[in-house]
């Protein structure tokens, strides 16, 4: 099992990563870009085959640490 | 007085914190992170650096270490805990002061001299600076910008926690001001209890003319009773 997860900004954090790479889209001439949101990505190989426990150990996980959620917002996918 | 200053992997400012209580006419002892206790101390530096190489965020990973327990414990005592630099991100990290330091506004790792402004003299870590006196003091950081959300900056108003906020030399607080972007210029803030305290600039690296400036020792100073 894997478990994926997307961090990202939360929308009222300033990102100036996101804002500067939106600025070199836009430069670079691609058109119609909204917003640009710089996060990470996490994939995280797991033993065993109880999705639903796999999935409360991430989610705390996530919570607890590998996100922030002062700042962050996090998706969680268990493959 | 006796410090303990905390040393990580990749702290880089544990030794000039050292240096600079000692040149005060205090002791200081480095204690490792694996340490479990304190010793002796009657106060504790959380000094700058990269610990752990800032791996996922500033911060994030110094939390777990074990000397970061007795930290904890210090500080529910009552203990003053001061925080500079990625000091003040693992405090933040570890839930001992509220909000969170995100990427400099600019982007930039800014590297140079600011003012400061006091913003109460009512803390363990600002009652000897004289009234009215803007500290001027290093910063050296790319992850300094002050975050936290609406309702966390009301309270840090109403119950005085905002200590230092960055000011232009005249001791006016403009955006242009703030080396990162900070939410309302903060600099430096502290705890409900007021025996926390965090700052992104280094008082530690402003204790001697030789280095510029001695207005670092005012923070020192306040500490000691």
């Amino acid at each position: 099992m894997k478990a994926k997860i997307i961090i990202t900004p939360k929308k009222a954090v300033l990102d100036p990563q996101g804002k500067t790479v939106q600025q070199a889209l836009e430069h670079m001439g691609y058109r119609d870009i909204q917003a640009v949101h710089v996060g990470k990505y996490l994939e995280i190989e797991l033993a065993g085959s109880d999705r639903e426990a796999a999935r409360k150990a991430m989610e705390e996980a996530s919570h607890k640490f590998l996100s922030n959620p002062v700042i962050e917002d996090y998706q969680l996918v268990i493959e | 007085m006796h410090f303990a200053i905390l040393q990580f992997p990749a702290s880089n400012c544990d030794q000039d914190a050292v240096h600079a209580i000692r040149v005060l006419g205090h002791s200081a002892e480095l204690v490792w992170h694996k340490d479990t206790s304190l010793g002796a101390a009657e106060a504790v530096i959380v000094p700058g650096g990269f610990s752990y190489g800032d791996y996922l965020r500033t911060g994030a990973i110094a939390r777990f270490s074990p000397v970061m327990q007795a930290v904890r414990r210090f500080a529910a005592e009552g203990g003053l805990v001061l925080g500079i630099c990625n000091g003040f991100q693992i405090l933040c990290e570890a839930g001992l002061l509220p909000g969170a330091l995100i990427r400099n506004r600019s982007l930039q790792f800014r590297c140079e001299h600011v003012h400061l402004k006091t913003a109460t003299r009512d803390s363990p870590f600002t009652r000897r600076i004289p009234p009215d006196t803007l500290l001027r003091i290093p910063v050296a950081h790319g992850e300094g910008c002050y975050y936290a959300d609406a309702p966390t900056l009301a309270r840090l108003r109403a119950q005085d926690q905002i200590l230092w906020q960055y000011c232009t030399a005249d001791g006016v607080l403009e955006d242009y001001a703030s080396p990162n972007g900070s939410v309302e210029g903060i600099a430096g803030i502290c705890n409900e209890r007021r025996n926390v305290a965090g700052l992104m600039p280094h008082p530690e690296r402003a204790c001697e003319p030789l280095v510029g400036s001695t207005d670092g020792r005012w923070i020192l100073e306040s500490m000691i009773p």
